[in-house]
């Protein structure tokens, strides 16, 4: 029963915002935002469309980092924040106007390699984690032979290239590695910047642009990034073995069957009501599933002024419906439609 | 007495006058901004190493001396260790002195010594001048795509026949030591030569011509009197240039690999404090920021070091070659 009034709610609100946004638009508001730098594309891609159709309303958004924008949302500095990583209960008690997270896209993480002549290569479940702990070191290894039969895999050594700076997407890659192996866990574990295993086969790069451009430079190299960036840049990425055994490349139809398997718990956010929208996908089940994908979050203040709460509420619903549809096109998963209805509902509560 | 003096001057209708009220004024003003500037710039120094050292205490009360000793940086476990990031920095910058620096001084001969026209000479300093000028990415980007091919084919043939010889165990896979300190080596360049033209201009000229007077052949003039002579002009050069390659941040966090191990090898990658810094502070929360703070005063420290090394070794060549002052 509270659900259909909870909706009924929800539409009203986003009725009304949609009429006082319009009424807003030409007060000059602007938004400030920082935080995470993987949804960078996208979120600037929105708010330029955004600040089109609603004219007067400009946003301006600085992919610091998931870490920095959480801190800048903490200290009060920005009127929003994104993060890849979502936020801890602890980060939340520290703001004390109260957060709403609302997951507003999707990615993957692949893995990119450069091996002269191979294009195609598949990567086993207990084998992919084992190149990132430093215990399958060479191409020609039997678990990489077995799972290729067509592939020309050379003798030369796996040169594993991870990020050096601290990162949401290393979150959720060494989340799922966590999640598939238990070696993986015990030994190195899930972190935003963990400490890999000290040999002179791992390189480190900065940003999703650093690891790319040192893998196109590097024969034998193999490292994680995220779709948007292979897609951008052409470099050839592995399939991987998914929780039901199929080999999958990364795709907008695999991300959205990973999505699928996504479970949000009815549960509210520590000592609030607001929805908990956190839900990591660390092992998709799905048949045709990616393997590695999660979400990312939009951070804003449960209580502000009427006027910017109207424009984020504005801003919000305008990604969820206009905004998915280039997702696609710049290598990121549209949200499945039941997601999109909990981030509505979810969205009334910025005031 | 001084006064009676102008004022007989005065009276003879001489061209000097005393300094007028005006011109004492102005003289007092300027002493006092001189004065401000130069004591601003120490509570600038003061100011930063407070700042600094005010963030970095709770980490350094938490790690002590372990941070200068250990080797891991976890962030999820928060462990901190710094000691892969010292050697790195200090033998990066330690390849980069020796190849940067000796190619620098043997400019400073070249350019100096009458080798080629004056004219000639003008026109390689503005280029070697240049080089300063090129932006640290710029130089990154070139190391990447540039260095780091070019050094594979000859790291895996070093590897391949002298491979027991500790600095050639391993191969270039990527990017490492080897291309990180060569970069470096042409980024100090500049600065080594520069100071050490100068060094060896200020050289009075009858000094060469004394030394050649006494029959030397211009070999053992250049090697046993004119580098000698500014041989505390050249080490300044040199101990700018160190500093220099100790605090250089973007080409090396592109190039050396920033990976937290101690390595002998050319080929191995490596890491330094400052890349450590630039890579981790966009995303470092409060406990990582403060064991960032502490790195950051390690490295502060070891450039204070090197310089005061540099400024006693420099005073000692100055008492030994250039006779007492």
């Amino acid at each position: 029963m509270s659900s259909s009034i909870f909706r009924k709610f929800a539409l009203a609100t986003v009725g009304a915002s949609l009429v006082i946004g319009s009424s807003v638009a030409t007060a000059d508001t602007k938004l400030i935002g920082s935080g995470a730098s993987f949804p960078f594309p996208i979120y600037s891609k929105w708010f330029k469309d955004f600040s089109k159709a609603s004219d007067g309303v400009r946003v301006d958004y600085q992919a610091k980092g998931s870490g920095a924008g959480i801190q800048d949302l903490v200290n009060g500095t920005v009127d929003f924040a994104a993060s890849d990583a979502a936020m801890n209960a602890e980060e939340m008690s520290k703001v004390d106007k109260g957060v709403v997270l609302l997951p507003l896209t999707a990615g993957e993480v692949v893995l990119a390699y450069n091996l002269d002549g191979v294009d195609e290569l598949n990567l086993p479940r207990d084998v992919y984690p084992q190149i990132f702990t430093g215990e399958i070191t060479q191409w020609n290894d039997e678990a990489i032979v077995a799972a290729n039969p067509d592939a020309e895999l050379p003798d030369e050594q796996i040169t594993v290239v991870v990020r050096s700076d601290s990162s949401g997407t290393t979150h959720v890659f060494t989340g799922h590695l966590s999640e598939v192996s238990d070696d993986f866990k015990s030994t190195i574990g899930q972190g935003k910047s963990p400490q890999w295993p000290q040999t002179q086969s791992f390189i480190k790069a900065p940003k999703n642009d650093g690891i790319t451009a040192t893998i196109k430079q590097t024969p034998g190299a193999i490292g994680y990034i995220e779709y948007g960036y292979a897609k951008l840049t052409g470099a050839t990425t592995a399939r991987l073995e998914n929780a039901a055994g199929n080999y999958i490349a990364a795709g907008a139809e695999s991300g959205a069957a990973a999505l699928a398997s996504a479970e949000f718990s009815d549960a509210t956010l520590p000592e609030s009501e607001v929805p908990d929208l956190i839900s990591w996908i660390y092992d998709p089940a799905g048949e045709q599933a990616y393997p590695i994908a999660s979400f990312t979050w939009l951070l804003a203040y449960k209580e502000q002024d009427d006027e910017k709460a109207a424009v984020i509420r504005d801003f919000v619903e305008y990604a969820i419906t206009e905004g998915q549809k280039s997702s696609d096109e710049l290598g990121y998963i549209p949200l499945p439609e039941s997601v999109i209805e909990r981030v509505r509902n979810a969205a009334t509560f910025i005031q | 007495m001084a006064r009676h003096q102008f004022n007989i001057s005065r009276s003879a209708d001489s061209v000097s006058a005393p300094p007028s009220s005006r011109e004492l004024t102005t003289d007092t003003v300027f002493r006092g901004i001189a004065w401000i500037c130069a004591s601003l710039i120490i509570v600038l120094t003061a100011c930063l190493l407070f700042k600094i050292g005010a963030q970095a205490v709770p980490a350094i009360r938490q790690h002590g001396l372990g941070f200068i000793f250990g080797t891991t940086w976890d962030v999820s476990r928060e462990t901190f260790g710094v000691l892969p990031e010292i050697w790195g920095t200090l033998y990066s910058s330690f390849l980069a002195l020796l190849i940067g620096g000796s190619f620098g001084v043997a400019i400073a001969i070249f350019l100096t010594q009458e080798f080629i026209s004056p004219r000639l000479a003008a026109i390689f300093r503005t280029i070697v001048e240049m080089l300063a000028a090129i932006p640290s990415v710029v130089y990154g980007l070139w190391g990447i795509y540039v260095v780091i091919p070019m050094l594979r084919p000859i790291s895996e043939f070093l590897n391949a026949w002298l491979g027991w010889f500790p600095m050639f165990s391993t191969d270039l896979a990527g990017p490492g030591l080897a291309p990180a300190a060569l970069v470096l080596a042409i980024m100090i360049l500049p600065t080594v030569a520069a100071i050490s033209v100068d060094a060896m201009r200020r050289i009075p000229y009858k000094v060469k011509e004394a030394a050649y007077g006494m029959g030397t052949t211009r070999w053992e003039a250049i090697l046993k009197v004119m580098l000698p002579t500014a041989s505390s002009g050249i080490l300044a050069a040199l101990v700018l240039g160190f500093g220099r390659a100790l605090g250089e941040t973007m080409a090396l966090a592109m190039l050396i690999g920033n990976s937290n191990q101690i390595n002998l090898s050319l080929f191995a990658p490596a890491n330094t404090l400052a890349s450590l810094l630039a890579s981790s502070f966009p995303e470092a929360g409060q406990i990582e920021v403060q064991a960032l703070m502490y790195a950051a005063l390690v490295l502060l420290a070891i450039t204070f070091l090197v310089n005061v090394g540099g400024l006693a070794i420099q005073q000692y060549t100055v008492r030994k070659f250039e006779g007492k002052r």
